[in-house]
């Protein structure tokens, strides 16, 4: 009982400070919003729709979305580092609650947030000529945003939890989220990458995540073949939506155990 | 008294370093109970291992009836812990504090309100209570912190250093509110403090500790009076001699040292002797130029136990700090 009190009250203390603090939104929507119409606007024009069979701007927003996502989530980490500095992380560790339930607590709040962030960049492609393409699995598009912010607050409360100063938190954060970002299908497919460094992206839980939010605002085909398992057929949306549920699984385990060793400063 | 502490052969090793040196005690229901110490001693460390932030090297402890080191969730739920440092989310109200504390100790909805009021009150923060945090003094913060820390009507308050960098005026309103709060409460407080006089005027007993060890623990009163009482200095304008060979053969003088024209006597209940010792004095006429009474205070029992002052410590701490800017300016 006393552990969903615990996940309860810090998902509500984000919601709070997310809707005090709004120089922080605008701050976090600026460098996807540029993204946005410097690619999806300025370089689109240039790339005839032929190429991508669409328009780029239709394979450029479920990017853009998920950039918005992962530098959000990751970048979410350094609430450890100030919860630490000011002493509230103490307050918390000191109550009657599991740490597992403060990580999901911090996860439920932190995906909302970043959700919040990601409606507001569809609304604004919208403006821009976006169109979505509606059909029964679009609502599964919230679902991807959900799991690719799970997977990357958690990756971002790993680097709170073992870095203790806010540079060092900053430097490690940019050096794993720029190359995350760019090893993704976020910006240009996947077929455009030379061999090995392709591969390194089959890795990377951004591409199936981004590639669900293709197939289920844009309609697109997506990169990866259905499998076939006897009478069975795994579609490409049912395989991306497993290996996000899966890297999130796995992210929140890893951040649970790292929040563990974490030493309240 | 039934103890609602129990300490047994505690001890912290970092290392070499013995923080914490095989201490014992016991603490009874509705004490307020002190640890005094200089800054280092060990004070904090003790308060970590019972709130079980920190896990001991040896030796063991119960709280509210609960073993620091198998049941640390039940001693949790048992306790409250006022930090040495804020911990307060000053992105929040006061009552935004106040709440998210109930929710996490499971207090249950129908009582959260009136439970919030309640200590509201107590710290005389009502008016404030929708403030965001960031906006309060240093002893409001404070105040919030003590309010907080009884949300959940912890068995044991432990209270780090409750005053350290608070002005003296805010120092003084702080130990009111302690003091009500146990009085009103009837909550059993430990306090660690480097602040003699804070000991002194809010702790029913007080146990030094000293480089990790305990070296004296009784009440205030009991440990000045080991000193043998209070000191009266008289300072007389002619016949010192013949008044000090007078006091030689009072009774009720324990003590008697004399520097040029003055005459120290060691008595109890200090207080009390002045106009015997003004009568003494117009007897054999002699006349007295000036009395000073100086009673024992708890610096000087830390002095008898561990030969030095809490307050050279300090200032030893403070002139290191000096040379090590010095030091950086220099390079």
């Amino acid at each position: 009982m006393v552990d969903t009190n615990a996940i309860y009250v810090l998902w509500l203390r984000d919601i709070k400070r997310f809707i005090r603090a709004k120089s922080r939104i605008i701050g976090m929507l600026v460098l996807p919003i540029f993204f946005l119409l410097g690619l999806g606007l300025g370089l689109g024009n240039l790339i005839p729709s032929s190429v991508l069979g669409g328009s780029y701007l239709e394979f450029i927003v479920p990017g853009i979305i998920g950039m918005s996502l992962i530098f959000t989530s990751v970048a979410s980490g350094t609430s450890v580092l100030w919860d630490r500095q000011f002493g509230f992380l103490k307050e918390i560790l000191v109550t009657p609650n599991s740490r597992s339930a403060v990580v999901i607590g911090r996860v439920a709040g932190g995906a909302t947030t970043a959700m919040l962030q990601s409606f507001i960049i569809v609304i604004i492609s919208l403006l821009i000529g976006f169109n979505i393409h509606f059909t029964a699995a679009t609502a599964l598009a919230i679902v991807f945003m959900f799991l690719i912010a799970t997977t990357f607050i958690s990756l971002g409360l790993v680097f709170g939890s073992l870095i203790n100063d806010f540079q060092g938190f900053q430097l490690v954060t940019s050096f794993v989220t720029m190359p995350l970002f760019f090893l993704s299908n976020g910006i240009f497919p996947l077929s455009a990458l030379p061999g090995f460094v392709k591969y390194i992206a089959y890795l990377n839980p951004l591409s199936y995540g981004v590639d669900g939010l293709r197939i289920t605002l844009a309609g697109a085909t997506s990169f990866l073949n259905p499998i076939h398992l006897g009478w069975l057929v795994i579609s490409p949306l049912a395989i991306d939506l497993f290996m996000m549920l899966l890297s999130s699984a796995i992210m929140i385990a890893i951040a649970s155990y790292a929040f563990n060793r974490t030493d309240v400063g | 008294m039934d103890s609602i502490i129990s300490v047994n052969r505690l001890s912290k090793e970092y290392g070499s370093l013995k923080a914490v040196n095989n201490i014992s005690f016991d603490v009874g229901e509705g004490e307020i109970f002190g640890l005094l110490g200089p800054n280092g001693a060990g004070k904090t460390t003790t308060i970590k291992m019972l709130t079980t932030l920190l896990k001991p090297t040896s030796g063991t402890a119960t709280v509210a009836g609960y073993n620091i080191k198998t049941s640390q969730n039940s001693v949790r739920k048992h306790i409250g812990i006022i930090f040495q440092d804020p911990s307060l989310d000053d992105e929040l109200t006061g009552r935004e504090n106040l709440q998210f504390h109930a929710i996490l100790y499971n207090v249950s909805s129908d009582k959260r309100e009136a439970k919030i009021n309640e200590v509201l009150k107590l710290v005389e923060l009502e008016d404030k209570a929708d403030v965001l945090v960031k906006n309060y003094s240093g002893g409001m913060k404070r105040r919030l912190e003590i309010g907080r820390g009884l949300i959940h009507e912890p068995k044991v308050l432990f209270l780090d250093e409750p005053t350290v960098g608070l002005d003296p005026q805010t120092r003084r309103h702080i130990w009111e509110y302690i003091k009500k709060l146990n009085e009103s409460t009837k909550t059993t407080l430990i306090l660690t403090t480097h602040y003699i006089e804070e000991a002194d005027y809010l702790c029913n007993r007080v146990a030094f500790i000293d480089h990790g060890r305990l070296v004296a623990l009784d009440t205030p009163d009991v440990l000045k009076d080991k000193l043998g009482g209070d000191v009266i200095s008289l300072k007389a304008k002619t016949g010192s001699d013949a008044l000090e060979k007078r006091l030689k053969s009072t009774s009720w003088v324990k003590t008697i040292s004399r520097h040029d024209e003055t005459i120290d006597i060691t008595v109890e209940e200090g207080e009390k002797k002045i106009p015997s010792l003004v009568k003494i004095a117009e007897k054999i006429k002699v006349q007295i130029d000036s009395v000073s009474l100086h009673k024992p205070s708890l610096e000087d029992v830390f002095i008898r136990y561990t030969g030095k002052s809490i307050r050279e410590e300090e200032g030893e701490g403070w002139k290191g700090h000096m040379r090590a800017i010095r030091a950086r300016r220099s390079r």
